[in-house]
């Protein structure tokens, strides 16, 4: 493997981490906001509350890694897809601001009413945020930035593999979230909730992967490259990405929730996974590959000597997180 | 500001907005960028008390604190994001050929927020979930990840005053060393300017809102230690900050000579420089000012007689804004030693036992000292950045070549300082209600929209 596709998938893990758990945070805002009532949505809230309030901005810094990873190792096409994507990014950006600072702010609320403000911004960015990242995905692969100058700024993101790029990110988030939610509501006993939560995660995984597979087509038009590998080199993950989450409703629907989300998972990172290898060797696809956009050799080096140390030093202390957050004591109370 | 800015008629279109961008959001993102680096030091003071000294009421605090530390670093959080994409979206121009150069520190920078933020998650979920002492230490890997974090993203800041690390042949960067731009040898003492700064910051803006409570006549242990443990931190920093700022600064006449002339208001070379307290350039001609002579020597070369470089001996195309890069710099270093000074008398009279908290005047004072230090913040990095300009990438690349050329950006600009506004509002509205439940016995602040059974309840 070569120093500059070693630190490409290095990337592009971090891409598939924060599309899972970074995901799952703002799949929960579609929840939020069909929660109901103040008093009837209270239960839902406080739930959403509770499972994301401890780990979200540690899977938030998952877009840092990657937005750094990327400026470093390939600064050139991390400089033209900002300058031809500047539209959805920003769009994006004011979805990530305000989906943090709403989120922070409701749960020291002083009133009903300003936590039904803030929660509305909350849940409503959550969903904003994804689907600007799916359109700025979308137009990467469909070979719409260019690697010199600034592609067109609108038709770039406002195309047919942009938009079911946004309206797949947003699904595929709001799947997971409902996934790991009735987990959590029917590891904290609370039966109701989780019948809620188990319903509404079954509808929209049916139509998420509906909406997958429908896009299939339109994709094979607008982004030939990408549809290519998309049938070519990644179709193990394609049809795996089906089959686990086929899997996925399956148990939902015989109430094996805690696997069920490793299943989710499964099926949301071989999405990703297959997006990644279906537009290998691309960085910008049909533009720029991998090998003639890396930046300088002792400065991807120097990734690989970080991406290292995040290994060793982060990862223990994230996994230690998340394995309190699952645990009996931290559930209850 | 804005006429001094735009005085070069040649810049591009984009230039202006991104530069007020870039300034704002910087501006508001470095205030809670000093939250996240001091208050975990605070906080580990106070609640270490309360574990070790059985102090219900440090511990108090510190659950208290922790509280406001949830709601500040989340939106430091995402301001902090902000600065991120504005590197692309803003600078194309330094990210596409230096973006190599200047990344390995952002990367080192991202393993430190990581750490951060996943100890913060730790630390305010652990309360009554985590073995006490456990739970306390995880304020530690917090403050080494402020430290840490200062050091990779201000080691840039250093290496854009002082570029190393690269060579350009033909217009091209080539021989990209990026450890030794992680390493420069600027950086050091940058960072501990900028790292004292946030503990004087922290510091003073904590012990403002005990002194406030103190003069509303709250004058009990809660508010005298909730005053006591920042403003302490506060007073270190503060006499700490004249001494590193003079070494720092001694390095500018080799290393930066416009900005020093600017900072100096030396319209031309002069051996010895006298120090300029106050005055403005009118028409080229510095006025209004008290000259001391051969201080300016002193404070900025280290030597009663060494020579301050001239403004005229740079091409009027080189030269920074004056007034902006000096009145900050003064204001800085104003406010600075007033703040130091103060620090130094409270704790001289408190040694002679005389306690200034008795003093309504002094409580005035600590209250007004909290805007100030981040004024004095504020200050400093107007007097480094606009001093750098007219580059970026000193003496290698001028801001306006950094620029994007997209349209529209005074709307983003507008759509920012309306957004940041009700960020704004919204912070100080809930920090405010919260302080106001404390203030009625209200420890736990349970959300408003809880169920009824609090079986979930998130404390």
């Amino acid at each position: 493997m070569t120093l500059e596709l070693a630190v490409a998938a290095a990337l592009f893990l971090g891409v598939v981490v924060y599309g899972l758990f970074g995901g799952a945070d703002f799949g929960s805002g579609f929840f939020d906001l069909t929660a109901g009532g103040p008093r009837a949505g209270a239960e839902l809230r406080t739930l959403i509350d509770h499972s994301i309030g401890p780990v979200w901005e540690a899977n938030h810094v998952w877009l840092i890694y990657v937005l750094v990873m990327w400026w470093t190792g390939f600064p050139e096409s991390f400089a033209a897809a900002t300058q031809t994507l500047f539209i959805p990014l920003l769009l994006a950006l004011v979805g990530i601001v305000l989906r943090g600072a709403a989120f922070a702010f409701r749960k020291y609320a002083a009133t009903v009413a300003s936590a039904r403000l803030f929660g509305a911004v909350f849940a409503a960015s959550s969903l904003v945020a994804p689907f600007f990242l799916g359109t700025v995905a979308g137009a990467i692969a469909s070979g719409r930035v260019p690697a010199a100058g600034v592609g067109d700024r609108v038709s770039s993101w406002v195309n047919p593999t942009s938009l079911f790029g946004g309206v797949i990110a947003v699904g595929t988030c709001v799947f997971l979230a409902g996934v790991l939610l009735t987990a959590d509501a029917d590891r904290g006993g609370r039966g109701a909730l989780t019948a809620t939560l188990r319903r509404r995660t079954l509808a929209v995984g049916v139509l998420t992967g509906a909406l997958v597979f429908a896009a299939l087509l339109p994709i094979h038009r607008d982004a030939p490259t990408l549809s290519a590998g998309l049938t070519g080199r990644a179709a193990g993950l394609v049809v795996l990405s089906g089959l686990a989450g086929a899997a996925t409703l399956g148990l939902l629907l015989r109430r094996r929730f805690a696997v069920a989300r490793v299943t989710a998972l499964i099926a949301v990172a071989a999405v990703l996974l297959g997006w990644g290898v279906g537009q290998y060797p691309w960085l910008l696809v049909d533009e720029v590959t991998i090998a003639d956009g890396a930046g300088a050799p002792a400065t991807l080096a120097g990734l690989l000597v970080v991406v290292g140390l995040a290994g060793v030093l982060v990862l223990p202390a994230l996994a230690y997180l998340f394995r309190l957050t699952q645990t009996e004591a931290w559930t209850r109370h | 500001m804005v006429l001094d800015l735009l005085r070069a008629a040649a810049d591009p279109d984009g230039l202006l907005p991104a530069r007020e961008q870039m300034a704002f959001s910087l501006g508001w993102h470095i205030v809670l960028a000093c939250f996240g680096v001091a208050f975990p030091a605070l906080i580990f003071v106070v609640h270490r008390r309360g574990l070790v000294h059985d102090d219900p009421e440090a511990l108090a605090l510190a659950r208290r604190w922790a509280k406001v530390s949830a709601v500040l670093f989340a939106i430091g959080a995402v301001s902090g994001t902000v600065l991120s994409f504005e590197m692309g979206l803003l600078w194309p121009g330094l990210m596409g050929p230096f973006g190599d150069v200047l990344g390995l520190p952002f990367a080192f920078e991202g393993l430190s927020f990581f750490v951060e933020a996943i100890f913060l998650g730790l630390y305010l979920y652990g309360w009554g979930r985590l073995p006490p002492r456990r739970h306390l230490m995880m304020l530690l890997p917090m403050m080494a990840a402020g430290l840490v974090g200062t050091y990779c993203v201000v080691s840039v800041n250093a290496w854009m005053n002082m570029p190393t690390g690269f060579r350009i042949v033909d217009g091209e960067v080539t021989d990209v060393r990026p450890w030794a731009v992680l390493f420069n040898s600027g950086s050091v003492l940058q960072v501990a300017h900028m790292w004292v700064a946030a503990y004087m910051v922290v510091g003073f803006s904590v012990a403002a809102v005990y002194a406030a409570g103190l003069l509303r006549g709250r004058r009990n242990r809660h508010h005298r230690l909730g005053f006591l443990v920042p403003f302490v931190f506060a007073s270190v920093a503060a006499v700490a900050q004249p001494v590193v700022g003079h070494v720092l600064g001694i390095r500018l006449g080799e290393t930066q000579p416009a900005k020093l002339a600017a900072f100096e208001l030396a319209t031309t070379t002069e051996q010895p420089a006298p120090l300029r307290l106050g005055g403005v350039l009118v028409d080229g001609e510095p006025r209004y000012y008290v000259e001391i002579p051969r201080w300016g020597s002193f404070i900025a070369r280290g030597s009663f007689d060494k020579p301050v470089q001239g403004l005229d001996t740079f091409a009027p195309q080189d030269r920074p804004p004056v007034n902006i890069t000096h009145l900050a710099f003064q204001s800085m270093i104003g406010i600075g030693t007033l703040l130091a000074g103060a620090a130094s008398v409270f704790w001289l009279l408190r040694w002679r036992r005389r306690d200034l908290l008795e003093q309504r005047w002094f409580l005035w004072f600590a209250v007004a000292a909290g805007p100030l230090a981040v004024v004095a913040l504020e200050s400093g990095w107007v007097a480094t950045e606009v001093g750098r300009q007219p580059w970026v990438v000193y003496d290698v690349l001028r801001t306006a070549d950094a620029a994007g050329d997209n349209p529209g950006l005074w709307w983003m600009v507008a759509g920012t300082v309306t957004l940041y506004s009700a960020m704004t509002v919204g912070a100080v509205v809930v920090l405010r209600s919260m302080a106001r439940r404390w203030r009625v016995g209200e420890e736990d602040l349970p959300s408003p929209y809880g169920p009824e059974d609090r079986e979930l309840a998130v404390r």
